[in-house]
């Protein structure tokens, strides 16, 4: 992969955020500003993911945890509490944080497939939690009467349009912000944890820690995407801390594939897209989702950003060999 | 200087390592040989704290090593490489050799910053250039040849900057050409950053014309020591290991 440098990255941040907002002036189109948060929401939530699947080799099936505790967590403060809504969003992330400290600790020593099982019961238990403590939650029904969201620095989140600048910059930063993880010296050396944990720890390096602070990091940006998700709705459900939205994660990294940064962002507009055109057309959306999983789990084996690298890495390999065929030839 | 006393472990009623005492000057390059089964990596493992002896004592520079975690012995200057090279497949030697040493440096946790980490490319171009893979350096871990896998393992171990090196068999698995390209490798790099390296080698012409000094274990113990010419002529070492009197027939 090529390296970009810290500015040409907050260059395409620029760019992207300055696309985003100028969406609205050129449309009038209530769903595509929707489509643009909810893939703020899922984005920010796939790429989390990736940072433990893809770079740490930590196949989490309770990721959804942090999504619906992100959700539930600046909900309820928003609803019991009045603060404004930086300092609830502020505070959603150090919960987070501290439940990712407590349950990483408990997962990240455990081996591939305990660390997927564990994770998930973890989810369940708290979305079993939601679902029976009703007074504090709403139980199945969800978090009732909406979020109040009051203004702030002249931003009202009850505006369609101030939401949706706020979810768009909300993407942008924490893309940036993940992006800096990965590519840091800590970035580099998950990737090592992932490939070879015994000879990472021989260098001096600890395993347990780096590990933990990657399903931490993790946790935080995925429970930002469950807040983007609970003001969009202005509510927070059950479903939102379901396995099924760990699995949904899980699909999202393997259909834009893991190899690359922008891979997981990909997967979610696909997925998101195939959402919107597949509900319209039929009522079987689960039976075309299944086939199209299958279709790239076990017929490409890849997501689609891999296919394109590789497509890339192929061509220059081509050159480098002809090159060295033409040296030869001399 | 290593030094290590009375050495024994025992699994079960076997004793891998029995009563075994040894030096290891500081600087010199010292092979060691023995049928399958002398100990010879439990020997390994038992330096770099991979295992833990069940008597006697590892000291290194006056600092005892038995105790300590295989992480606090790697930072005391134990480095190993592996009989199957222990790599990270997916990253390119320039990275591995960036990561290692970002590792030495205490950087490996940074957030902050970009990788490679601060003040590290200068060593890790050094050790590749030292040991013939700063050529393919783009070249992703997986994709190199078995020899220069290999030799990305001991480049792994030189970034920590050991100030004793162990190879377990560091030709294993090569064709005749391959090993003596290797051990040359090998004592180059003993030369140029003189330190104490010891290896372990199956290929008695190797080891003869390129070990200084020679140790043999055979069935957990320490059968002789010495150098090539006394090892070749001693009686003990031919009956247990070499057969015939080594050089006098191709054996």
């Amino acid at each position: 992969m090529p390296k970009l440098s810290v500015r040409t990255e907050l260059l395409v941040a620029f760019a992207a955020l300055a696309v985003l907002a100028m969406l609205p002036a050129f449309t009038s189109s209530k769903a595509l500003v929707d489509f643009v948060i909810r893939a703020a929401a899922f984005g920010l939530f796939a790429t989390s993911l990736n940072l433990l699947v893809g770079y740490g080799g930590m196949v989490s099936f309770g990721h959804g945890l942090f999504f619906g505790l992100g959700a539930y967590s600046f909900g309820l403060l928003m609803q019991r509490t009045g603060l404004p809504i930086p300092v609830a969003f502020a505070l959603t992330l150090v919960i987070s944080a501290l439940s990712g400290l407590v349950i990483g600790a408990i997962c990240v020593r455990l081996k591939e497939i305990y660390f997927a099982f564990v994770t998930l019961a973890f989810q369940m238990l708290l979305h079993s939690l939601i679902v029976s403590w009703v007074p504090l939650t709403g139980g199945d029904q969800g978090l009732l009467g909406g979020i109040p969201r009051p203004t702030f620095f002249g931003v009202n989140l009850a505006n369609h349009i101030h939401l949706y600048m706020t979810s768009a910059v909300l993407l942008v930063v924490g893309l940036l912000l993940m992006r800096q993880i990965a590519q840091s010296p800590f970035g580099y050396t998950l990737r090592m944890i992932r490939d070879n944990p015994g000879r990472t720890s021989f260098l001096g390096v600890n395993v347990f820690r780096t590990k933990l602070t990657a399903f931490v990091l993790a946790g935080v940006f995925a429970s930002a995407g469950g807040t983007i998700m609970s003001l969009f709705v202005s509510s927070a459900y059950p479903d939102f801390a379901y396995w099924t939205m760990s699995g949904e994660a899980i699909f999202i990294i393997m259909l834009g594939g893991t190899s690359t940064f922008l891979g997981p962002m990909v997967g979610t507009v696909v997925l998101l897209l195939l959402n919107d055109v597949v509900t319209r057309i039929t009522p079987h959306y689960g039976l075309v989702l299944g086939i199209v999983i299958l279709l790239f789990a076990l017929g490409l084996r890849k997501g689609i950003t891999d296919f394109i690298v590789e497509w890339f890495d192929d061509r220059r390999t081509a050159r480098i060999t002809a090159a060295d065929a033409e040296e030869g030839a001399r | 200087m290593l030094e290590i006393k009375n050495l024994v472990k025992a699994f079960g009623g076997l004793r891998a390592t029995d009563d075994v005492s040894m030096t290891f000057e500081t600087g010199s390059l010292t092979a060691i040989i023995g049928p399958n089964g002398a100990g010879k990596s439990t020997f390994f493992n038992l330096i770099t704290g991979a295992l833990t002896p069940n008597s006697g004592s590892i000291v290194l520079d006056r600092e005892e090593l038995v105790g300590l975690s295989q992480m606090q012995i790697v930072r005391r200057g134990i480095g190993r490489a592996f009989q199957i090279a222990s790599i990270f497949p997916s990253l390119t030697v320039e990275e591995t050799l960036l990561g290692a040493a970002a590792a030495d440096s205490g950087q490996s946790g940074s957030l902050l910053g970009r990788f490679p980490a601060e003040g590290t490319r200068g060593e890790a171009e050094r050790v590749a250039r030292m040991l013939g893979l700063w050529s393919k350096r783009n070249v992703p871990a997986s994709n190199l040849s078995h020899g220069d896998q290999k030799l990305l393992d001991i480049a792994l171990a030189l970034m920590l900057r050991p100030k004793v090196l162990l190879l377990d068999e560091p030709t294993a698995g090569m064709g005749p050409e391959e090993r003596w390209q290797m051990i040359e490798k090998v004592r180059q790099l003993w030369e140029l950053e003189k330190i104490t390296v010891v290896f372990i080698e199956h290929d008695m012409d190797i080891v003869f014309k390129v070990a200084p000094s020679i140790r043999v274990l055979c069935y957990g113990r320490l059968l002789a020591q010495g150098t090539p010419d006394e090892i070749r002529s001693n009686p003990a070492v031919i009956e247990a290991y070499l057969g015939t009197a080594h050089g006098e027939e191709a054996a």
